[in-house]
């Protein structure tokens, strides 16, 4: 007992630290996280080892870094500058921070500063957890003229980085920030031991850059050729400027040349861009029309309320958010069946209360669920507020996919097309091959002789209602990650589509398919000679004159006993 | 004989045009003479009201026509009543001259400021009102015309046409927001100083605008009721019930079709030139669907079919929006939503179909109906009983000589 | 809160901002502090946009833009579909020239405008968008985590530190019992007027119209960002313009303001058929006096 308590030695103590030291760096030696969206968790072995170089005066790191967070936006630029250059490795994680927004300080002359990590604060400069005096962490202010210069200044440090991906983004921001001496200098570094190819081409193209501003006229001609295949704008621009003002004929010529042959390529690109556009209109267009195809075809009746049934789905997607705000990621795998139900039931119910008693009176019915749609839309207004509702769009729904730099496909648009396509195939399983689906189809060729041979059709209208309803609320969610949520959604969609059902032809599940992406796309290639109005009533007028030559649609329903 | 097969064979009519009548004489004369402490005085903005409600009821009528009498229901009316209405604001804005805000003796504001330096051909001649008055008339029946033709003779009928005339009224729609279309964009034609002379907003010229529409009201209806009587009306009317057994016993279905369609756009046309002047604008919001259909309410809330029942239809529902959106703005919607459904389910004759239903019981009771049986209709649209009940043109017909 | 301007009446008095209280200092902010050299100026299709694109697009011309550095787009009330136009900005801004966006975009159009926007990956810091009509109101009802950097120009924001705007936003939500609810321009405008007409009624001692209009211009009353505004014989009032980014809490974060106060100007000396005109309602009696012609155009005597 007595030997516990003697005091420890100088020597021990030293013994101990670097016991501590060696334990620290086994145990902390995992990778730290390489991502130049998320702030990376800071390697606390780096962090111990610069302790204990200087431990007396307060290192100029920790000084720098703790003026960053005081003073005006301009000197704060200035700091930022000079910590760039100390060569340290926290500097890459400080200034990501910065950029992003999560650099936190506390007031007052010997701040505190914290990088954030969700809700966990870690100290910028020592690396460890802050567990408490959470709330005195005010965030630190830049704006955009900082959040440009610190691109720049990250675009450099990560020339480094262990990741490929981040390395050719850096090189890109560098080429797109314009290459100049230094830049350049820094690539050629770098390119010296770099690894991957794509970094080494996008190296090169920087290099070429400069070199089309040469004196030299071979160097120049040699620059054009590396740079032929380039879509970069940048590299656009420059070729343009040469093929125009260049000195040298030749060199203009091959500059004209390599020129055009990136301006087909672009042009190809932008096609295939305007198609998607129109295909993802189409999907939209798709989505809302499909409900509206399968109630008409079954029950002769065009349901007014629809719009109003999406504008349901999109506020039960609204709920969802409510209620399960932190998992916003998941909110639309529970809102598509939820919308569904919740939509489908609405839908059951306006059939069994209303259409049910208006039986073979078409226009009837049209007025009668128009004057639902009015009611469903005052309802909305008095639950939830005239005000839109903010529905937030889930983080993997959000950006878009580069393919190359002259086309990217943003991320919610692909994803509500494919799930259009989903859907439209699941509701074609459903329609050939259950047995909800024969009886629905009985019900629409002759719903006479499908009751005399037991098809209970009232229960089928009320299920085919309850169904297209519930596709219509489906739509909905769809909708609300494209548009605003409010009274008025449904009306903005429900002219455009009658359009498709008129267009495509009643109760025709491919009739749908074909009239709602036929009508995007011409309404999408119209739209640059025209604008967007204009296109999209010559769309109208171009529908209104389709309809003397096919006045059932491209698919109408065959049969004796079609509706007439 | 005019007289019997117009109005005394239609007591409905007779009842409701005798009122109109009434009002023409009453109210100008509680304005301009009954002093305005005493209760009786009408002042000025009911008398801009009911000029406005009047202007609804000749725009009801022409729904009326072709709708309860031919089945074709027209979802985009709204958009030759709008047609009309710029017509007349066209004419108005000439007449503003050098006493807009910008002072151009020619060109209208919105004009000045959106830099344009001389006036588009379409608004030349529109500072005549003979022209004016030729275009209220001919545009609306040019679009009629056309969009008819195009439609009747392809067949498209029934919740295809009514959709077909939510879209040609949706794009009017959207082409006249577009500020570049010339006609003042979303804020539309305003501002108007004075029509033919008289300042607009004075009390004389107000209460000559409300004769003018009670007028126009009358004339028309007396038309519509010459048209459904004739022999014309016979075969429309049949035309409504079984379109393909007329066709085939050698009628032209189309071209009456159309005829009646156009007919009807002109009086639509009419309604909202007399309209504007009224309430002093005309902006694109007139040609909204919405508009439309809620026309096509009031037509059913009357009783389709009838004529007079679109005049006390189109008067209820706005008397009753006029009170709702003064006292419950919010619940305006509601009860009108449930107007539509409860009309359509409830009273598919309309307010007149009610009074009538103690008639029906009376006249059954006594000698024998002389209305023929009536061919079921496939249509399954119209009740067979609004001609038994209603309609005199069918006992007419038992009277006249074929 | 903005309005055209081209228009001046004796019987209204106008709080909201003139085009020269906030376009124009907003563009000169662009222009001097990020070097914008390329233009988008997307509006929707009514006057307010339209009579504030044809007055920057002069005042850009005057400052030597050229026109194919300058490009105009008008879209309907609640357009939904942006992929085109972003995609037309995206790459009218590549051309290797500072490009920004004025924005005079209304209501519903602003939330798919600013989704796609983000989902192209146009950020603020390649071609930034500089709003006149999106508030903290307008805000509270979008996610703003893409929006973080876009500007937006008033002559308030909720989040200027001062004693009368702390004490006014306290009240405010007292008052509407929501601790969540903002405050915003049109709130301060309107908190500006009214005082203003306290002050008016007082001095005439009087409500009747005709006083109150003649007592009302010279009155000054304090604003709520840290001045005072006053009424001037146009009936427009002098405001401070202060240019704002977005953060992502919905709140603004004030990067620049003008020096003093910014005297509204009803008749934009930019435009053909207004800079003529001006405006005193004390002196000259008349709304539109033509300094030319030395006549008055208006409805004066009514």
């Amino acid at each position: 007992m007595r030997n516990l308590l003697k005091p420890l030695g100088q020597w021990q103590m030293q013994l101990i630290l670097l016991i501590s030291i060696c334990f620290s760096a086994t145990v902390f030696s995992q990778d730290a996280e390489p991502s130049a969206i998320e702030p990376v968790a800071i390697d606390p072995a780096v962090i111990a080892a610069a302790d204990t170089i200087d431990e007396a005066t307060e290192p100029e790191f920790d000084k720098l870094v703790k003026a960053l967070t005081q003073g005006s936006l301009p000197k704060r630029a200035q700091t930022a500058k000079k910590l760039a250059a100390l060569n340290d490795p926290r500097t890459a994680q400080i200034i990501e921070a910065l950029q992003t927004g999560n650099l936190y300080a506390s007031k007052g002359s010997n701040p505190g500063v914290a990088i954030a990590n969700g809700k966990t604060y870690t100290d910028a400069i020592s690396g460890e957890k802050i567990t408490e005096d959470t709330d005195a962490l005010k965030r630190v202010p830049i704006n955009n003229s900082m959040r440009t210069q610190l691109r720049t200044l990250l675009a450099q440090l990560n020339l480094n980085h262990k990741t490929a991906a981040i390395r050719l983004d850096a090189v890109k921001r560098m080429i797109a920030d314009g290459v100049d001496e230094d830049s350049i200098a820094l690539l050629q570094e770098r390119q010296k031991t770099e690894p991957d190819a794509d970094v080494r081409d996008a190296i090169a193209s920087a290099v070429a850059l400069l070199n089309l501003q040469s004196t030299e006229q071979q160097v120049r001609l040699d620059a054009i050729q590396i740079l032929r295949g380039s879509l970069q704008q940048e590299v656009r621009t420059a070729l343009s400027e040469i093929a125009s003002n260049d000195a040298d004929e030749k060199v203009k010529l091959q500059a004209q040349l390599a020129l055009s042959a990136i301006d087909d390529r672009v042009a190809a690109f932008r096609l295939a861009e305007n198609i998607f556009f129109g295909l993802s209109l189409g999907s939209v267009l798709l989505l809302s029309a499909i409900g509206l195809s399968i109630t008409f075809g079954v029950m002769g009746v065009i349901n007014m309320a629809h719009g109003e049934l999406m504008m349901i789905g999109a506020y039960v997607t609204w709920v969802v958010q409510q209620l399960f705000p932190n998992q916003i990621a998941y909110s639309l795998m529970i809102a598509i069946p939820a919308a569904f139900i919740v939509a489908g039931l609405v839908g059951i119910a306006i059939e069994r209360g209303v259409i049910r008693f208006l039986y073979g009176r078409p226009l009837e019915t049209l007025l009668a669920t128009f004057g639902i749609s009015l009611i469903l839309q005052q309802a909305a207004r008095s639950i939830f507020s005239p005000l839109n509702r903010a529905v937030e769009l889930p983080v993997w729904m959000s950006g878009s996919l580069e393919i190359n730099p002259v086309l990217s496909i943003t991320y919610n648009r692909l994803y509500i097309f494919i799930f259009g396509l989903l859907v439209f195939f699941a509701l074609l399983v459903i329609l050939k091959k259950t047995s909800l689906g024969l009886k629905v189809r009985a019900v629409s060729q002759n719903r006479a002789m499908a009751r005399a041979v037991g098809v209970r059709a009232n229960w089928v209208d009320a299920m085919t209602f309850g169904l297209g309803s519930g596709i219509a609320g489906i739509a909905g969610v769809a909708l609300s990650q494209l548009t605003n949520v409010g009274p008025n959604l449904g009306q903005a969609y429900i002219i455009d589509s009658f359009m498709v059902v008129v267009f495509g032809g009643v109760g025709n599940l491919w009739g749908t398919l074909v009239g709602s992406m036929g009508l995007g796309i011409i309404n999408k290639f119209l739209e640059p000679y025209a604008g967007a109005v204009l296109a999209k009533v010559l769309v109208l007028v171009l529908l209104i004159l389709f309809i003397q030559k096919r006045p059932k649609g491209i698919f109408p329903q065959k049969g004796r006993a079609a509706a007439d | 004989m005019l007289t019997q097969r117009l109005l005394l064979s239609d007591r409905g009519g007779m009842i409701v045009l005798g009122l109109v009548l009434v009002a023409m004489i009453i109210v100008p004369i509680c304005n301009l003479l009954v002093p305005e402490t005493s209760a009786l005085h009408v002042s000025t903005f009911t008398v801009t009201l009911l000029g406005k409600f009047l202007c609804y009821a000749l725009l009801a009528l022409s729904v009326d026509l072709i709708w309860g009498y031919c089945g074709i229901l027209s979802l985009g009316h709204g958009a030759f009543f709008a047609l009309g209405g710029y017509a007349m604001g066209m004419y108005l804005m000439r007449q503003i001259g050098p006493r807009g805000q910008y002072g151009d003796p020619l060109l209208p504001d919105f004009m000045v400021f959106l830099n344009w330096k001389e006036l588009p051909w379409y608004w030349q001649g529109f500072d005549m009102f003979w022209f004016a008055l030729l275009m209220i008339i001919v545009v609306p029946g040019i679009l009629a015309f056309v969009f008819g033709w195009l439609a009747f003779r392809s067949r498209v009928t029934g919740v295809y046409l009514s959709i077909i005339t939510q879209a040609l009224t949706y794009a009017l729609m959207l082409a006249f927001f577009r500020n570049e279309m010339g006609f003042g964009g979303n804020n539309g034609l305003t501002d108007f100083k004075d029509i033919l002379g008289f300042p607009i907003a004075a009390n004389g010229t107000r209460i000559s605008l409300f004769l003018a529409s009670g007028f126009m009201l009358m004339l028309a209806y007396l038309a519509c009721r010459y048209i459904v009587t004739s022999r014309m009306g016979k075969i429309i009317v049949s035309i409504r019930d079984a379109e393909s057994r007329t066709r085939f016993c050698g009628y032209k279905v189309e071209s009456y079709k159309l005829w009646l369609f156009v007919f009807s756009a002109i009086l639509a046309g009419i309604a909202g030139a007399l309209y504007v002047p009224q309430v002093g604008i005309i902006n694109p919001g007139e040609f909204s669907p919405l508009n439309s259909i809620e026309l096509v309410v009031w037509v059913a809330t009357g009783g389709r079919g009838t004529l007079f029942g679109a005049i006390v239809g189109a008067f209820t529902v706005n008397y009753g929006k006029t009170i709702f959106t003064s006292y419950s703005p919010e619940t305006w919607l509601f009860a009108l939503g449930a107007l539509f459904v409860i009309v359509t389910l409830v009273l598919p004759k309309g307010l007149v179909g009610l009074f009538n239903r103690n008639k029906k019981v009376v006249n059954k009771n006594n000698a024998t109906d002389s209305a023929p049986a009536m061919p079921t209709n496939t249509s399954g649209d119209n009740p067979a009983s609004t001609l038994t009940d209603e309609s005199p043109t069918i006992t007419a017909a038992v009277k006249e000589p074929v | 809160m903005q309005y055209e301007g081209e228009e001046s009446s004796r019987n209204v008095f106008y709080t909201g901002a003139a085009p020269n209280q906030q376009a124009i200092p907003a563009v000169d902010y662009l222009m001097k502090e990020m070097k914008v050299k390329r233009w988008v100026l997307a509006g929707t299709d009514y006057v307010y946009p339209r009579t504030t694109n044809k007055i920057l697009e002069a005042y850009l011309k005057a400052k030597g833009v050229a026109q194919e550095d300058i490009m105009i787009n008008y879209t309907p009330f609640g357009h939904s579909d942006w992929q085109n136009i972003v995609s037309d900005i995206k790459r009218f801004g590549s051309a290797g020239k500072k490009t920004a966006v004025v924005s005079t975009i209304n209501g519903d159009a602003n939330v798919p405008f600013y989704r796609e926007l983000g989902n192209q990956k146009v950020t603020a810091e390649d071609i930034p968008v500089v709003a006149f009509s999106v508030g903290e109101e307008e805000l509270s009802g979008i996610d703003t985590k893409p929006l973080v950097g876009h500007l937006a120009a008033w002559n308030y924001f909720m989040s200027v530190e001062n004693d009368a705007n702390s004490a006014f936003i306290k009240k405010w939500k007292e008052f509407i019992k929501n601790p969540k609810r903002v405050t915003n321009d049109p709130m301060e405008a309107h908190y500006i007027g009214f005082n203003m007409w306290v002050k008016a009624v007082e001095k005439a001692k009087s409500t009747d119209p005709d006083k109150v209009i003649d007592a009302i211009v010279g009155v000054e009353v304090p604003n709520l960002t840290g001045g005072t505004s006053k009424m001037l014989p146009n009936h427009h009032i002098t405001k401070p313009v202060l240019i704002g980014e977005i953060q992502d809490d919905g709140q603004f974060l004030t990067v620049w303001e003008t020096e003093g106060l910014v005297p509204g100007d009803a008749w934009s000396d930019f435009l053909e058929g207004s800079k003529d005109l001006e405006s005193d309602w004390t002196t000259l009696k008349c709304g539109n006096y033509n300094t030319k012609t030395k006549k008055c155009l208006g409805a004066a005597a009514q």
